[in-house]
């Protein structure tokens, strides 16, 4: 009775061949791919690696329920980001895990303690004085599109590498334009960090004026270092300016580096600081009724306000570009609105800004820097040293657990360890080639855990084979020979491995998706080790046993192959008897092995 | 292995088997008393948690000379807390003070390595907050619950609603023994344990989900045969994947261990060993859940099911009229039972009728294959 096939398993079953066939061609071209890629082994993770693994939780403040959002998550990450990177390492990790941790991942080799420092306290903001302002770059920048984040938090990186680096002259400033709404108290506006629509040539004024502030009388000497440092500063250069901005205290005149609203680099000196961030007690991101603009409003503390209204009296009632006070950031401008009166406990900026903008800004004032205040959950710092011997023995137990399931698998099943052998094999090799290209493409990382979860996940796959096989010994006790033993027992082997393998999956998926850290990097592993035990007993083993079933050693039965059939029992008369025999509940019989 | 070969054969025909069904309630009971004596412990001992949720610090330090006593004493002086000092397999040593917080850390560290002996940068720390074992743990519920109800549901659909409550109760079960282990021993509770147990999880009901599939396998037309109840099936479906479920633990257990005790064992306490201990227990107690206390309360629960009942009623019935006219219990197989062999196979059977038309005796007998002279 040539009944039809059921077409999922026709292929496999009538070109098993070609099936094998095309997952040693897709495990070659996998393999060809991770050499192509450069990347030959996965990348580890911190605590194989060596380095420092910070957690960051974002705190809830009273009153805030919905600041720990996905917005502040990102802008924190890439301030965050930022300063890790600023000192210089270029393989720091800053990413968000879950709803509300950011993982920090510093590689060994960087000074660990300023690291700290840098990620777990909040940023310094200060509010200084402008004296000069120029231009950061002599050529606007080839990629000097209007960007739209407006405070140069992201774009930095992007554009740093946009020109060579020339120092010279500046050829042109935006130029503060006080504008005209300015006239109700309790006010600043400007455009000055917005608004570059008529740029004038303002060279003259950095090359050689020299504005002394009053409020700040340096040396002479130290004036000059500093025009020196100013004059040759290029603002488009990251090494510069993580440079200009190292070891500013608060009380010095400083130089320092800001972009305008169109994403250019403008380098300023600036006064001592007036005002510190803590003097902000809160910012907000509101509409002005009267002009229909996106506006930032500051509330000051009873200190912050007298020393707020002390330095707009005092910037007043200077001429452009002095009336400007800067907000610094971690040393870099983020905006350098004009002063038109003198204001005290609150104070409205405006300009050209969108929403984000304005947000964002408002973000850096009543967080000082990040958008959530962050609490350090843990902190993991280990030698590359004992990463390596935990990895170490990591291998060499993964090792002898494989070879223990190596050696029961042989006594056991003889032959058929063969066929187990082999799919293992190719398990392995495809788990560490997709591990491998993980790396570069989706950022894994091999950490202990996942060391852990693919030694658990021989176990697994381990599994599949033994439902299989199973499987077809009882095909073959129940009299049948091998080949349609092996077609008989597939589809149901085949359904046991997909209910049991989802069930692992879910597992993996569910573990992965709520957990942090750690436990991510076992879940990951875990989750694609069950798919990929599926592929290789799909396309692998399934069909290497339907060609080794044609073969002598095994269809005849020999007694290596873990086939034979006198010793698994089977008896002739038994098609009528197979599940019929004796009492249908057997005698108690206690070596039930 | 040939003897465990015949003992599989024998397994599988219904030959020799252990009556797991009949002897439910003394695994029942075996189980009630497990996991009382685990609350119990749970209860009196507690779970000695570790510093992940205590907030604290662990320091790893190289192969140093000084003494796991004198290190103790730097340590708390260092510190003025509390610290448990251990030795490693690789000659360094393993300390952990708990109530510090993360900036105190840096100094405790450089303390340590004067005291050491043992450069700074060569000492491993571990700094935990407070808060951050409780978020671990907080995840590690909301996970256990996302996935106890998703496997619920999906079991539920794939198998049926008693399945599912049975699998839930062998996983509560597993659990239960875990935790209830650690808390008797006195093992470290820590980040690694939660992973290990979580993956539990899915091991479990792993093993559950083979035994269950074999079990619906068994009892599909069941309604439709008299010679079997429901309990009886079911006990022959652990029995003939009882093979398999040893083989399946043990190669499940074999590279646990081997982390367990070689990984673990050469690096002393770490996050290896602690995922390995609680998947060593979480194993075995699945392996265990699933055949004695899973399978029996599905067979439990589907004999309240009025189809059920009624067809044990028959099946009794039949089998004491067999009785009276002395007749065997060999009865040629019914066809419900026989059919649901063969239903979801592909037909390149060599051509046989494998599906042949339903309701027809003599398809039992048509000894396929036979006689090949491929078996004696």
């Amino acid at each position: 009775m040539a009944a039809p096939k059921k077409g999922r398993s026709h292929g496999a079953q009538s070109r098993p061949g070609r099936t094998l066939a095309f997952i040693l061609i897709a495990m070659v071209a996998l393999t060809g791919g991770m050499f192509l890629s450069g990347h030959t082994t996965p990348r580890l993770g911190i605590d194989l690696a060596g380095g420092t693994s910070i957690t960051l939780k974002a705190k809830s403040e009273p009153g805030q329920k919905n600041a720990v959002n996905q917005t502040n998550m990102n802008t924190a990450v890439s301030i965050i980001e930022r300063r890790v990177n600023g000192l210089g390492v270029t393989e720091s990790e800053v990413q968000t895990q879950g709803s509300d941790n950011i993982i920090v991942n510093i590689p060994k080799g960087t000074n660990e303690a300023q690291a700290r420092e840098q990620v777990g306290t909040t940023a310094q903001l200060y509010f200084r004085p402008v004296i000069t302002v120029a231009a950061g770059a002599p050529t606007p920048e080839p990629s000097a599109s209007p960007s739209g984040s407006g405070n140069g938090k992201a774009t930095d990186k992007a554009t740093d590498k946009a020109t060579d680096g020339g120092k010279g002259k500046a050829s042109s400033t935006p130029t503060p334009t006080p504008t005209a709404s300015a006239t109700s108290q309790g006010r600043a506006v400007t455009d000055a960090l917005k608004a570059d629509t008529s740029p004038t040539p303002s060279a003259s004024a950095s090359a050689s004026g020299k504005p002394t502030p009053s409020a700040s009388p340096t040396p002479d000497a130290a004036t000059a270092a500093l025009q020196k440092k100013f004059t040759d500063l290029d603002c488009t250069d990251k090494a510069a300016r993580s440079q200009v901005t190292a070891g500013v205290r608060p009380e010095d005149t400083a130089v320092a580096c800001g972009k305008n609203s169109s994403g250019q680099w403008e380098k300023y000196i600036l006064g001592p600081a007036e005002v510190n961030g803590k003097d902000v007690d809160k910012a907000q991101a509101t509409i002005n009724q009267q002009t229909g603009a996106w506006v930032v409003n500051m509330d000051f503390t009873g200190g912050g306000s007298k020393k707020f209204a002390k330095i707009t009296s005092k910037l007043s009632q200077q001429q452009p570009p002095m009336n400007q006070f800067a907000i610094v950031l971690d040393g870099d401008v983020v905006s350098a609105p004009s002063v038109s009166s003198t204001l005290s406990g609150s104070a409205e900026i405006s300009g050209s800004f969108d929403q984000q903008s304005a947000q964002d800004l408002a973000n850096v004032l009543s967080y000082g820097a990040l958008p959530l205040s962050f609490q350090e959950q843990s902190v993991t710092t280990v030698t590359a040293a004992l990463g390596g011997e935990q990895l170490h023995a990591g291998l060499i137990a993964g090792a002898i657990g494989l070879l223990l399931v190596v050696i029961y698998l042989v006594v056991y099943y003889r032959g058929l360890s063969l066929i187990a052998l082999a799919s293992l094999l190719v398990s392995a090799v495809l788990t560490y080639v997709i591990m491998t290209l993980l790396g570069p493409a989706i950022g894994f990382a091999l950490n202990l855990p996942a060391v852990c979860g693919a030694i658990v996940a021989i176990g697994i796959t381990a599994d599949s084979f033994i439902v299989f096989f199973e499987r077809i010994r009882d095909e073959i006790r129940e009299g049948r020979s091998l080949r349609p033993s092996v077609e008989r027992a597939w589809p149901r082997a085949r359904r046991t491995i997909l209910v049991s393998d989802f069930v692992s999956f879910l597992a993996a998926a569910v573990l992965f998706v709520v957990t942090v850290g750690k436990v991510q990097g076992f879940a990951f592993t875990l989750g694609l080790t069950t798919v990929l035990d599926v592929v290789v007993v799909f396309l692998f083993t399934k069909p290497l046993m339907t060609i080794l079933a044609r073969k002598k050693f095994f269809a005849s039965g020999h007694p290596w192959s873990g086939l034979d059939p006198k010793r698994l029992g089977a008896k002739p008369p038994l098609r009528r008897t197979r599940r019929a025999t004796g009492s249908p509940v057997g005698p108690v019989d206690t070596k039930e092995a | 292995m040939s003897k465990l070969g015949h003992l599989g054969a024998r397994l599988i025909r219904g030959e020799v088997g252990y009556d797991f069904i009949g002897k439910r309630k003394i695994w029942y009971g075996i189980s009630i008393l497990i996991t009382i004596t685990a609350i119990v412990g749970l209860a009196v001992r507690g779970l000695n948690m570790g510093i992940e949720f205590e907030g604290g610090a662990v320091f790893t330090t190289p192969k140093t000379s000084v003494s796991a006593g004198s290190a103790e004493r730097s340590a708390e002086a260092a510190s003025g807390h509390d610290a448990i000092v251990q030795e490693l397999g690789t000659g360094g040593l393993r300390i952990q003070i708990s109530g510090v917080d993360t900036a105190k850390s840096d100094q405790i560290k450089t303390e340590l390595a004067k005291d050491l002996n043992v450069p700074e940068a060569k000492i491993n720390a571990d700094l935990v907050g407070p808060s951050w074992g409780e978020t671990i743990a907080n995840k590690a519920w909301t996970g256990l619950i996302v996935f106890m109800i998703l496997v619920v549901i999906y079991l539920a659909i794939a198998f049926e609603w008693r399945m599912a409550i049975a699998a839930l109760v062998a996983l509560i079960h597993d659990i239960t023994i875990t935790v209830g282990i650690y808390a008797l021993v006195g093992f470290e509770v820590t980040t690694g344990t939660v992973i290990g147990l979580l993956t539990i999880l899915g091991y479990s009901l792993y093993d559950t989900v083979v035994v269950f599939d074999s079990l619906k396998e068994g009892t599909k037309d069941i309604t439709k045969q008299t010679r079997y109840t429901y309990s009886e099936i079911a006990n022959r479906s652990i029995n003939g994947t009882l093979v398999r479920s040893i083989n399946t633990t043990v190669v499940a257990l074999l590279p646990v261990a081997g982390l367990l005790f070689i990984g673990g064992g050469f690096l002393g306490a770490g996050m290896l060993n602690d995922i390995s201990l609680s998947l060593f227990v979480g194993l075995a107690a699945g392996a265990y859940s699933s055949i004695f206390i899973a399978t029996p309360l599905v067979a439990d629960l589907k004999e309240r099911d009025p189809q059920i009942k009624a067809l044990k009623k028959r099946v009794l019935a039949k089998r004491a009229a067999a009785a009276a006219k002395g007749e065997s219990a060999e009865a040629p197989a019914t066809q419900g039972e026989g059919d649901d062999f063969d239903d979801d196979l592909s037909d390149d059977d060599e051509g046989a009728a494998v599906v042949g038309p339903r309701h027809q005796p003599a398809s039992r007998n048509r000894g396929r294959g036979r006689p090949s002279g491929k078996r004696r």
